[in-house]
């Protein structure tokens, strides 16, 4: 005895139709249109990065490094680099970063004013909230199978399921930061005759901007889990090179991409943070790098250099 | 001199249907039936009250006393539920958002408790933020924040931030910030309550400093009566949303409108509210050429003085007291003594705003105390009893502990000052 004796809901049936004879027929071009400005984007940074010599790109990663990290962040970016470069896996790293930074952008170019708008009126919080609670959750293998119908293949299909995957946290941390405002401020802001727009762009968006780089932080760092997953519909790059490796039991060369994800994911990391950190520390040496990226729970070399 | 503001029967009332409340308010319940009953919290109820030009206006009451909803009324930080919020004419509380702005851009601006600093600005920065959001260009509001900061005495730390500043030199600041824009109206919001003592007292004696020159119309809120004493030209006391008296320190402190004033003015420094001018009597002056020392004598004993001031045409020649004018009369026998032989030159005098607690060691001395004008005329003599007796006055019942049920009867039967 159980519900399913008394009705059987053919809910695949219905996503299909959806999808499939709804969706897909009607709309179609719509979401080719869609994902043009990602391409542009994406190919310009593509061509820009495969364009600019190694050792250029490098010591760019190498001086942001260190003015936002420290000094021992530069020096693992130099052999970090290197070490990918040395391992033959250069061009497929441009690729991913290419990627990485494009989906960010878009990420930002949507999720701030959508935090904005959360900030200042509650019912668009309240819409927001469980759409952002659904994108974190569902999994990603799961929009997968519509955006290959919607979109095709390729990497601008790629970086549309990884903008779903890594929009929440920006969308969620410019809302926390501009709510956290301190409500005198604010008072006092409105008591000497601020507009709405003068008091965003005078308090409310400087004083959450650590708050908001944050949310870049985490945003950056979910688009580069989906790396991997985003290979499977035909993005290329480091996880193409992962994957590769998984369907030929290749363990030399999943590892390798691995490797490579990780290393562009901690000198991407360090970076941001020190962004939002916004302070300069001159010396923190490559030991208390090391440590701080193995130590669970250790604060970022920024942090930790003045304490040490 | 012509009202700057003008509060008309403003209700606040918080909460999501003021309504109902607002009807059951009228009808004359009390604040904690009303909020049993809906809900609502009243803030501020049947406000009314004027504030003349170049006035300082203080709020007193404890802390829910709906002081500080009632402040923000006055710049539209809060609608009232109901009533009017007249400035020059304007009505704060009806207006539209646009011609708020205006109002605020122009005409007033605010100082907060706890300062209320950007902090992710410079000092200068802070100071010029009214000009900024009026649209001032850059040169000219660093120009008049400099001034402003010059007024504070802070325009050497303009390039700071305000947290390398201590409490009391941010509070200045907010006030530079406030007086940048040359604002008709200032509305001080607790303004030295975060800061300790001494720097409060500071503080409260150059607002006076600031004010004898700037004469802006400022409302003031505090909960501490001696710095209402201390600052305001008018006092509203304020409890449970309501002002319970408004008028000068004098009245307050001679005529409390009920037990609760009373409770409150119980402890203060009388000697610090009252001035010689509520003390003084007529000086009834004998004059120096024409009268004797018998006719000193008698004089004093008609109105029972023990002392007398003596004039030389329109100047001050000194004071007779009973005991030498007396003695002089008995020895001299029939023939009449010259006050000039019985004068004591060295007299003690006051003007009509002296303190009464700055009377205390002139009155030590048992003679009468002479209250001149400014061409140092004489205008009235002070006794040194009289100066006592306004110190020890005790107008209401002193062990009367403010309670609620018990001043809103005496409310319809206080006397009015």
């Amino acid at each position: 005895m159980s519900p399913s004796d008394f009705l059987i809901i053919p809910f695949d049936d219905w996503v299909n139709f959806l999808v499939r004879d709804w969706l897909v027929p009607n709309f179609r071009p719509f979401f080719r249109a869609m994902q043009v400005p990602i391409s542009v984007v994406l190919n310009g940074l593509d061509d820009f990065l495969a364009f600019v010599p190694m050792v250029v790109t490098t010591l760019v990663f190498a001086l942001l490094a260190f003015k936002y990290a420290g000094r021992g962040m530069a020096i693992f970016t130099l052999v970090g680099f290197a070490f990918i470069d040395m391992i033959g896996l250069w061009p497929e790293t441009m690729t991913t970063l290419s990627m990485i930074l494009t989906s960010v952008l878009f990420c930002t170019i949507i999720g701030v004013p959508v935090g904005i708008l959360a900030a200042r009126n509650d019912l668009t919080w309240k819409i927001a909230r469980p759409v952002l609670d659904i994108m974190q959750t569902i999994p990603s293998f799961v929009y997968l199978v519509p955006i290959v119908m919607l979109f095709g293949v390729g990497m601008a299909p790629g970086i549309i399921a990884t903008i779903i995957f890594a929009l929440p946290p920006i969308i969620r941390l410019t809302n926390l930061g501009i709510r956290n405002v301190r409500t005198d401020l604010i008072e006092a802001s409105t008591a000497f005759g601020s507009t709405p727009m003068q008091m965003l762009f005078e308090l409310q968006l400087p004083l959450a901007m650590r708050t908001i780089l944050a949310g870049l932080n985490q945003t950056l760092m979910l688009a580069l889990s989906m790396v991997v997953i985003t290979a499977l519909i035909g993005a290329g790059g480091l996880g193409l090179t992962v994957n590769t490796g998984l369907g030929r039991l290749d363990v030399g060369g999943a590892t390798a991409g691995g490797v490579g994800i990780v290393i562009l994911a901690i000198v991407l990391d360090r970076i941001t943070q020190g962004l939002g950190e916004q302070k300069r520390l001159e010396t923190t040496s490559l030991r208390q790098t090391l440590v701080s990226l193995f130590k669970p729970g250790a604060p970022a070399p920024a942090q930790a250099g003045k304490a040490a | 001199m012509t009202s700057k503001i003008s509060v008309k029967n403003v209700f606040k009332i918080f909460g999501e249907k003021p309504g109902r409340a607002l009807e059951m308010l009228k009808s004359g319940q009390s604040k904690n039936d009303i909020f049993e009953a809906t809900g609502q919290t009243i803030g501020v109820q049947n406000a009314a009250f004027d504030v003349k030009e170049g006035q300082i206006f203080v709020v007193m009451g404890l802390s829910g006393s709906g002081k500080s909803t009632l402040v923000r009324m006055l710049n539209g930080l809060i609608r009232p539920t109901s009533g009017e919020i007249l400035i020059d004419g304007d009505d704060v509380a009806s207006c539209s958002p646009a011609k708020l702005r205006e109002i605020r851009r122009q005409k007033i601006a605010m100082v907060f408790q706890h300062f209320a600093l950007f902090p992710h600005r410079t000092i200068a920065e802070n100071a010029a933020y009214g000009l900024k959001v009026k649209g001032v260009s850059s040169d000219e509001r660093r120009e008049q924040a400099l001034i402003a900061l010059e007024q504070v005495g802070l325009s050497s730390w303009a390039d700071s931030l305000p947290a390398d500043l201590s409490g009391g030199m941010q509070q200045r600041v907010g006030l530079a910030r406030a007086l940048a824009t040359d604002p008709q109206v200032l509305l001080m919001d607790e303004p030295f309550g975060a800061l300790d003592p001494l720097i409060r007292k500071e503080m409260q004696e150059e607002l006076l400093v600031l004010q004898r020159t700037l004469k802006k119309t400022i409302v003031f809120i505090t909960h501490d009566l001696n710095e209402a004493l201390m600052l305001g030209d008018r006092i509203a006391i304020m409890k449970d949303g309501e002002i319970v008296q408004v008028g000068s320190a004098q009245d307050i402190v001679s005529q409390p409108a009920n037990d609760y004033v009373a409770a409150f003015v119980a402890d203060i420094d009388r000697g610090r509210v009252f001035t010689a001018a509520t003390v003084a009597t007529d000086a009834l002056p004998m004059q120096l050429t024409g009268d004797t020392a018998g006719d000193a004598v008698k004089a004093m004993e008609e109105q029972n003085r023990s002392a007398v001031y003596v004039l030389d045409g329109e100047d001050i020649a000194g004071v007779v007291t009973y005991q030498q004018a007396a003695a002089a009369d008995r020895e001299s026998g029939t023939a009449d003594v010259p006050l000039a032989d019985v004068l004591i030159t060295d007299f003690p005098t006051a003007d009509r705003d002296t303190q009464l607690a700055d009377l205390y060691a002139p009155a030590s001395s048992g003679l009468p105390i002479a209250m001149t004008d400014a061409d140092n005329r004489l205008i009235g003599v002070i006794e040194p009893e009289a100066v006592f007796a306004q110190l020890s006055a005790d107008p209401a019942t002193p062990d009367a502990e403010p309670q609620a049920e018990a001043v809103a009867e005496e409310r319809e039967l206080a006397p009015t000052p």
